[in-house]
């Protein structure tokens, strides 16, 4: 089981993500990479920050990053550890998510908004991998 | 946690034109379309705003299913004339392009793909916005939604924010009672659909459940009434004025289905008009939600009255009624219908179905979708086909 955030846990996404046919056909257009950046709440105490390549229905890279400097990305998604925790196990739709504020997008919204089915497969794909929350 | 929005006023019944008296305005940039004006409807309008002394300018070059160049031209305009209240008056198409006028007006900055949630738009500091429907159906007078046609890419633009839900809607049946048979129904049509999408959507609420209900029973009652007897029935001409308004809260509160992410991407492509191309699908994508969503069905069977020995006769009673009235209204329900060749249709059916699943519709459908489904969906509803699957 791998400890979320965690380099492993980004690497066992990556890897469920490649085997999720569901994902592969509703992203095979999608271009662009992210990073997902977890910020502290009571439960955590710093900053995580994943780098996570997409690109036409796989996901080519990914991985724990020292801070948000490292790499430049097409797109930014974060929020609290709090709500990336509902948002592993299924509690927050991600798309209610960005639209109630509970997480924040950055990047080129006519291109994400229509690649809602990806991002819900995305998210989904996420609940799949075995997670031990700290 | 999830919102409500919704105009902050709504002005509704007999004489509600004359809210317009006492508008606080100087500059007044009414957005509209050639039939408005040659219906008499927008002198009905520049009578009452004429009592509150105000400048007007009249954009009225909306084209049905409008196109971005015609939002780029009303918003150069508007920004010349630097107005301090925008209408909306119209159709849906008036109301959406008045919206995204706005934005534009107001942002000139801002790129019109960028109309999204997830954009603050900073709206109301040069400009105040009202919407006057025309029609009854879209309910775009009090949702946050814009759809704008993007001609050359033949794709609807989806585009929300509840940025740009007007301040004021103003619900006049004086507008509607001499609307034609095709006007009143496909639109009215359009209305019904949003309504149960409402209902059956994944982020459906108390809010806007109550909503969608109330615009169902509406609508059942009142508009084979509306349709048989035009403008001698102004009572029912009033409700549905009411209704139409009542299901754009609902869904704009909760989310369409697939059955608007299909009439979007029919319409973009052969140009078919939203309600028709709505009341089309309608049949199709209700049987395809069935199995998630029949209970949800059997509870508005309830509220119109239907009775069934169990919940699932129920719920397709309420499909059979839904047929029923679409014939009783005579409108297309298979695409053969609308002239539309088979061999052409087949020729775009992958860009049919890559619209349709790059829709906001999908977001919160009932039922997982798939590119296979769409497909189905489109080919069934070509020969009108019942859906089995």
């Amino acid at each position: 089981m791998a400890k979320f955030p965690s380099d492993e846990w980004v690497k066992e996404f990556c890897k469920t993500l490649n085997q999720n046919k569901a994902y592969e056909e509703a992203a095979k257009t999608w271009e662009g990479d992210f990073l997902f950046i977890i910020t502290p709440d009571e439960d955590l105490d710093k900053e995580y920050v994943f780098y996570v390549d997409l690109w036409h229905g796989k996901c080519r890279e990914a991985r724990l990053l020292s801070n948000r400097e490292e790499k430049r990305t097409e797109y930014i998604y974060e929020g609290k550890y709090s709500n990336w925790k509902k948002l592993i196990k299924g509690e927050i739709d991600p798309i209610k998510g960005l639209l109630t504020r509970k997480f924040k997008l950055k990047g080129n919204m006519s291109k994400v908004m229509r690649a809602t089915k990806a991002a819900k497969e995305l998210v989904k794909t996420a609940s799949l991998v075995p997670t031990d929350f700290i | 946690m999830w919102y409500f929005s919704s105009p902050k006023l709504i002005v509704f019944g007999e004489d509600a034109l004359e809210y317009l008296e006492s508008v606080k305005a100087s500059k007044v940039f009414i957005v509209t379309d050639k039939n408005i004006a040659s219906f008499g409807l927008l002198e009905k309008v520049l009578k009452h705003l004429e009592v509150s002394g105000v400048e007007v300018k009249v954009f009225d070059e909306v084209e049905p299913e409008p196109p971005k160049e015609t939002i780029f031209k009303g918003a150069e305009l508007a920004s010349q004339f630097k107005p301090d209240l925008i209408i909306g008056l119209g159709g849906g198409s008036c109301i959406d392009s008045a919206k995204a006028i706005r934005v534009l007006y107001e942002r000139p900055d801002v790129q019109i793909e960028e109309i999204s949630p997830l954009t603050n738009l900073g709206l109301g500091k040069k400009t105040k916005l009202i919407c006057i429907p025309t029609t009854s159906g879209t309910g775009a007078e009090a949702t946050w939604a814009v759809v704008i046609t993007d001609k050359r890419k033949k794709v609807k633009l989806e585009l929300a924010s509840r940025e740009v839900i007007s301040d004021v809607a103003i619900l006049d049946p004086e507008l509607v009672k001499k609307l034609p048979k095709k006007l009143t129904v496909e639109p009215a049509l359009d209305a019904l659909a949003q309504a149960i999408e409402a209902y059956i959507s994944q982020w459906k609420n108390d809010f806007s459940d109550a909503l969608a209900v109330k615009a169902v029973q509406l609508i059942f009652k009142y508009l084979p009434r509306a349709y048989k007897k035009g403008s001698s029935d102004i009572e029912a001409r009033e409700k549905m004025h009411i209704a139409a308004t009542l299901s754009g809260l609902a869904f704009s509160n909760s989310q369409v289905t697939i059955l608007h992410a299909l009439a979007h991407s029919a319409g973009a492509i052969f140009r078919i008009p939203h309600g028709r191309a709505v009341a089309l699908f309608t049949p199709y994508s209700l049987r395809f939600n069935f199995s998630k969503s029949w209970k949800l069905y059997a509870e508005l069977a309830e509220t119109i009255g239907l009775k069934a020995v169990s919940k699932k006769e129920l719920a397709v009673k309420f499909l059979n009624e839904i047929e029923k009235l679409l014939k009783e209204l005579k409108v297309a329900t298979a695409v053969k219908d609308l002239r539309i060749e088979r061999e052409e249709y087949l020729s775009k059916i992958n860009e049919l179905v890559e619209r349709t699943m790059e829709s906001t519709g999908l977001i919160a459908n009932p039922r997982e979708v798939t590119e296979d489904d769409v497909k189905k969906l489109f080919i069934y509803a070509y020969e009108g086909k019942n859906v089995d699957f």
